[in-house]
């Protein structure tokens, strides 16, 4: 950890000061406006990561405090409100290996979500405290206190557990009479019943100096309910974190050419037929065409392709194509809604609302067991009062059957599991955005995976070193060292020369030149060096008149593709490889990852078709995909996941992402949405089969408050447990 | 049995200071960050802002 690496200044302010760590003298906080950043940092996960960004961070000039939430991976600081503060604090910090991201601090802001928790975190302190304490007292109750004792102890209790359960119990008598209202019934409605119920009983039979009251059962249901409830909202809070992070991106802004020169203007302001200028390393911000400037752009992330386009004036581009190589003029032609990109955004929306609507295990769960509590305790209300003619009886009874059927654990099945493997995945490096995708996510059968990016690496190798002689090697190398180029910069990378060429030039979207004892060299594109461009990435080598010599490149397949497919393989699951880019690519791509399907030439509405029809046919399709042209089939496939390098409009559609950028997470992430979804039967089958014995007891009047006290804790424990199990799997 | 009237005060007292005490530590963030919790103790830095502020 190298705490002291100095930064390059990206701000005016520590031009002025050039940061040199502790001997500057601070801002003072006094004299300038300060600012609260928040930036995510997906790498922290140490005490000396904490330490290391916290000294670092505190060494300039103009941060006044930084603090790590470790957490959440996110510091937050306040700083001089300078201009251009974020990009230098996100430079300072990548400087220290720690990639920083901005988020969106007006999103993040210290927000209802965080009252909400605080709120909930409230309400479960007064149950357990109101529990534990009526648990005492009733326990001389049940080793057979009598009498005033017993009354005594019943209205102690009383005094506690009243105002608790009408606190705590706060979230689910609003939660049930918003459902009511709209006429339906959801899990809030027993519980609701339930609590209130039991405290109205206990209250009555206090009065009454009766045998049972069952305070302590209606605060313990509050109390195990409380927890599930934040546990959910844990899980929520750290999805909608994961999502508000991907949606804080980079405005999109365009540098329009006007007779004043350059000005940045937001993209919606670009007007057809405006001219703009895109350097090299900027996605083009309109399709148009070209009006001054030569240059090769790369597609991929727009149609899959890897080969790049060589344009010159004239040529017809599209947005979201990658300026490599010169820099360029494009007269805009068609803007706003009209782009390829907004035709792909349109897509996006429209398979997002075709995508049918998923009920959960938990909305299952409560549609069957809502109905059947409330007509068994029904049942046992109208039996025992007309059997018996005793109500008094019979409204006892009733309420023993609410509480010993309510669901403790079913409450606490789903959520405890989700949290539990929400925690998993992220600490794998896996952003979960919201719990349903798991359920979604260990149903799949079909997995259809993109190739450019997705299951390639998306950054060309070179493939046959052993056919270029050395001088050859060591004179391209010396020539490819001056340039931004990344073909350049991979040869120049590969062969380490220490030969000196005169007269380098750089020629912007053709190559570079020079002069070797004499002779003219040249590097760069084929028509340029006087060879005939074939079909794959090249860069060209011309020594004097001599025939040019090619250094091809190769999309690489991601080092863990071909383990991650076989692995779905063995799971049972069906891969299909499907690309934009051209047969020849995609075919041997495709041998070489071990994926038997494929398709090539794939428009972003034809992925849309095939995940459709995938669909129709009854299965289940993972999407997993990184490029624009994937954004809409992710939003149409039952779950998808995206690679962290994918572009905004892919992360923003994708259920999760997966922060490490290693496939075999994609497997790891099925074991885990499996194994919780098996988790959550099971914490359903524990609590059926409690209430399969309890009930019976209820029903027929020999429930006691104690029984009551122990079913209740024991299931809830013995789910709790069961669903931790998932953060010990291997 | 009149020893309960002393005795059930007193546990309620105690239960009360312990509620107290939680309510406290929820207003001041302490519940924010266990992760960065667990670790920042092994730091042997004084930590000057433990309520993350």
């Amino acid at each position: 950890m190298n705490a002291e690496t100095p930064s390059m200044a990206a701000c005016p302010a520590c031009v002025a000061l050039p940061d040199k760590g502790k001997l500057l003298p601070k801002l003072d906080p006094g004299e300038v406006a300060m600012r609260r950043i928040e930036l995510s940092l997906p790498t922290v996960h140490c005490a000396a990561c904490i330490a290391a960004v916290e000294r670092r961070l505190g060494h300039r000039p103009d941060v006044f405090g930084a603090r790590v939430n470790l957490t959440l991976k996110r510091v937050s600081i306040t700083a001089a409100d300078l201009p251009e503060i974020e990009d230098a604090l996100i430079e300072t910090l990548d400087s220290l290996g720690y990639p920083a991201r901005p988020l969106d601090s007006a999103v993040l802001a210290k927000s209802e979500s965080e009252k909400a928790g605080r709120d909930l975190l409230a309400r479960l302190g007064v149950a357990g405290f109101a529990m534990m304490n009526v648990m005492l007292l009733s326990i001389s109750v049940w080793a057979g206190a009598e009498g005033y004792t017993r009354d005594l102890m019943h209205w102690i209790s009383a005094a506690i557990a009243l105002p608790a359960i009408a606190f705590s119990g706060f979230p689910f008598y609003k939660s049930a009479w918003g459902a009511l209202r709209r006429g339906r019934l959801n899990m809030d409605v027993p519980i609701s019943l339930a609590i209130l119920l039991a405290g109205g009983v206990s209250l009555f039979e206090t009065a009454e100096g009766g045998d049972h009251a069952y305070f302590d059962a209606a605060l313990s249901l509050t109390f195990f309910l409380l927890i599930g409830r934040y546990l959910d909202y844990k899980t929520r809070a750290a999805a909608r974190s994961a999502a508000s992070e991907l949606a804080a991106l980079e405005v999109q802004k365009a540098r329009r050419v006007g007779e004043n020169g350059e000005e940045l203007v937001p993209l919606d302001a670009l007007r057809e037929g405006d001219i703009v200028a895109v350097s090299p390393g900027e996605r083009l911000p309109a399709d148009g065409v070209v009006s001054w400037g030569d240059s090769e752009l790369d597609p991929s992330m727009l149609t899959g392709e890897t080969l790049p386009q060589a344009v010159g004036k004239g040529a017809v581009v599209r947005a979201g194509m990658l300026n490599i190589s010169g820099p360029l003029k494009i007269r805009a032609e068609a803007v706003g809604e009209e782009t390829l990109l907004k035709q792909i955004t349109r897509l996006v929306e429209t398979a997002e609302s075709t995508r049918n609507k998923y009920t959960s295990l938990a909305e299952k769960a409560a549609a069957i067991y809502a109905p059947a509590v409330h007509l068994l305790s029904l049942v046992a209300f109208l039996g025992w009062g007309f059997a018996t003619g005793d109500w008094r009886l019979a409204v006892n009874i009733a309420a023993a059957v609410l509480i010993i059927t309510c669901p403790c654990a079913l409450g606490l099945a789903v959520p405890a599991v989700l949290s539990a493997a929400s925690g998993r995945l992220f600490a794998q490096g896996v952003l979960l955005k919201d719990g349903v995708s798991l359920e979604r996510l260990a149903e799949i059968d079909f997995v259809v995976i993109d190739k450019t990016g997705t299951l390639t690496t998306g950054k060309p190798a070179l493939v046959n070193e052993s056919d270029i002689s050395l001088q050859d090697r060591s004179v391209a190398s010396a020539l490819a060292r001056h340039s931004a180029h990344p073909l350049s910069k991979a040869i120049a990378a590969a062969f380490p020369s220490d030969l000196e060429i005169e007269d380098i030039r750089e020629h912007p979207g053709f190559g570079a030149s020079g002069v070797l004892n004499g002779i003219p060299v040249r590097l760069g594109r084929a028509d340029w060096c006087g060879a005939q461009a074939g079909d794959q990435t090249a860069v060209w080598l011309r020594i004097g008149e001599a025939a040019p010599v090619a250094f091809l490149f190769e999309d690489q397949l991601r080092p863990e593709a071909a383990k991650t497919i076989a692995a779905l393989k063995n799971a049972g699951l069906k891969v299909h490889l499907l690309s934009g880019d051209a047969r020849g690519a995609v075919a041997h791509m495709a041998r070489e990852a071990g994926i038997d399907d494929w398709t090539a030439k794939a428009t972003p509405a034809e992925k849309v078709e095939m995940l459709t029809a995938l669909a129709a046919q009854g299965h289940k399709v993972l999407m997993v995909g990184d490029g624009l042209n994937d954004a809409a089939a992710l939003a149409a496939a039952h779950v998808s996941i995206s690679p962290a390098s994918a572009v905004d409009a892919s992360r923003s559609s994708a259920d999760m992402i997966i922060i490490n950028d290693d496939l075999r997470e994609i497997v790891k992430s099925h074991k885990i949405a499996v194994a919780s979804k098996r988790r959550i039967i099971e914490n359903f089958s524990i609590a059926a089969i409690y209430n399969l014995i309890s009930v019976p007891l209820a029903l027929a009047g020999f429930a006691t408050p104690l029984m009551a006290a122990l079913a209740m804790s024991t299931s809830s424990i013995t789910v709790s447990l069961n669903s931790m199990r998932i953060g010990r799997m291997k | 049995m009149n020893i309960l009237a002393v005795l059930i005060p007193v546990s309620l007292i105690l239960g009360g200071i312990g509620l107290f005490a939680f309510f406290w530590s929820i207003k001041n963030n302490q519940y924010d960050d266990p992760k960065g919790n667990a670790e920042r103790i092994l730091s042997d830095r004084y930590d000057d802002s433990p309520d993350g502020d």
